[in-house]
């Protein structure tokens, strides 16, 4: 099939095969990661502007270098030290942008739906980096990329994905993703942040209370941060006690199957959702996420490239 | 509507004949490896290794390019599917016969020189193709060309291999406007 889209914004509208070209596009891009000469001019002569409204290390610099990889200029876009600072609208900055003829405006933002705003008039590539607690798409295919590699598969895999759901964009990039390409999501931890409703985005979504019952059948554990600074209102007593009831730890991996993998978006808290000698244990698959987060976003980066303008837009 | 150019035995004969103008232009051969192009040149380039092979009495070896990163189109198209390069061999020093199957404008050839030298620095490259239907957009010529067939832009060369499940014809066709 071919890519149509000009904006990835997230991964709810995207089909199955839309998913899979990603996914098998990603693939190659890994492999041309362990060549020698790791640079490539797909992207020569295009500029990519990372917008990073809400602060982010890690995704950043993982949009860097895919961008760099791909031979583009990348300018750095941060709110502490921006316009946006000044007042200027976010429209007013991506116009501001885009006369200076940037190609790609990656977007992190606190705003839901921001990027989806952007598309509306960008004449740029708008790519979600992280929308408040909306989706965060490129992770989303980056823990799916990771899932599919080491079972070589996704249809009929049990996920459970542990902790903060209801903030977390993160959990919802990976539950559209996951459900589309045919697993089954169980949804766990403490019942304030996991409410029943979730079961209704999908009929191949559980939602479980119960740690033993969501880790007992899982061929994949996402463990998710908990998100302090979306929270407006303290959502459990504290984090000791989130540790102790939905913590994973040396008695609760009993639970696990073997060759389950352990997963976690990063930054890890030890000690919090995860015990460090888990996190660096055989069945963390913790730093190939952040591996294959590259090669997802030079996949993305690549295909939006092509993305006609009148064609598929956006959403 | 189409044309047969090709049928199977005279396929047969023009990749045999390629490969013996490939071996009389390279003596030794000691140092010739063969590269098809993704994805019209590879099962082409693993032919003629294996007849170069016979020829020489010495393994000639065979490997495919993808050169779809290096292409000049990628922000005019939707984005081509990429697929594997497998290069077992060092290029540095090397003679490489790049083959593809069509060489119609000269833009996968001057891509594939790109792609190939992230590898390395071979000592010469040569071209074979198996058609050349003219209309070149780029300053590329085929050292090796197992046929010359005129053709206006609305038609399309078909190369049919049975290693792809087809019947090893080339045939010419008329697009529908």
């Amino acid at each position: 099939m071919n890519w149509n889209r000009r904006h990835l914004l997230d991964l709810q509208s995207l089909s199955a095969e839309e998913l899979t070209l990603i996914l098998d596009t990603a693939r190659h891009f890994k492999s041309l990661g362990e060549r020698p000469k790791k640079k490539f001019p797909a992207l020569l002569g295009k500029t990519v502007v990372n917008l990073f409204v809400e602060p982010s290390t890690r995704t950043r610099i993982s949009f860097e270098l895919a961008a760099v990889r791909l031979s583009a200029d990348v300018i750095n876009f941060t709110a502490e030290a921006s316009s946006l600072k000044k007042g200027e609208t976010l429209k007013d900055t991506v116009r501001n942008l885009e006369a200076l003829q940037a190609d790609f405006v990656i977007l992190r933002h606190s705003a839901s739906g921001a990027p989806h705003f952007l598309s509306r008039f960008a004449r740029a590539h708008v790519v979600n980096a992280g929308d408040g607690a909306h989706e965060h798409p490129t992770q989303g295919l980056l823990d799916t990329f990771t899932i599919r590699e080491k079972k070589g598969r996704l249809a009929g895999l049990n996920v459970t994905i542990l902790g903060d759901i209801l903030y977390s964009r993160v959990a919802r990039s990976n539950i559209w993703a996951l459900v589309r390409l045919g697993a089954k999501v169980t949804l766990c931890g403490p019942p304030t942040l996991v409410p029943r409703q979730l079961e209704s985005l999908d009929p191949n979504i559980r939602v479980t209370w119960n740690l033993e019952e969501a880790l007992r059948d899982a061929d994949v554990v996402n463990l998710l941060r908990i998100q302090h600074e979306r929270q407006r209102v303290t959502m459990f007593p504290s984090i000791g006690e989130y540790a102790a009831l939905f913590g994973l730890n040396p008695a609760r991996m009993k639970w696990v199957k073997p060759d389950a993998l352990i997963m976690h978006p990063g930054p890890i808290n030890r000690g919090v959702e995860i015990e460090s000698d888990i996190a660096d244990g055989d069945q963390s698959v913790i730093l190939e996420q952040v591996t294959n987060g590259l090669a997802v976003r030079m996949a993305v980066l690549f295909l939006l490239n092509g993305g006609r303008s009148g064609e598929v837009a956006g959403t | 509507m189409s044309a047969l150019l090709l049928d199977s035995t005279a396929l047969g004969r023009t990749i045999a004949r390629m490969a013996h103008e490939i071996a009389e232009r390279n003596p030794a051969g000691t140092d010739l490896v063969l590269v098809g192009i993704q994805t019209g040149g590879v099962f082409l380039a693993r032919r003629l290794a294996a007849q170069l092979s016979t020829i020489y009495g010495h393994a000639v070896p065979a490997g495919f390019l993808d050169v779809a990163l290096h292409r000049d189109d990628l922000d005019r198209r939707s984005a081509p599917m990429l697929r594997p390069t497998e290069l077992p061999f060092d290029v540095n020093g090397r003679t490489v016969v790049l083959v593809d199957d069509v060489l119609y404008s000269g833009r996968t050839t001057r891509a594939a020189l790109d792609a190939l030298h992230d590898f390395g620095r071979p000592n010469r490259v040569q071209l074979a193709v198996l058609v050349d239907r003219g209309h070149r957009e780029l300053p590329v010529r085929a050292d090796f060309v197992g046929k010359n067939v005129p053709t206006s832009r609305s038609q399309r060369v078909e190369v049919s291999l049975t290693e792809d499940g087809g019947n090893d014809t080339v045939t010419l066709q008329e697009l529908k406007s």
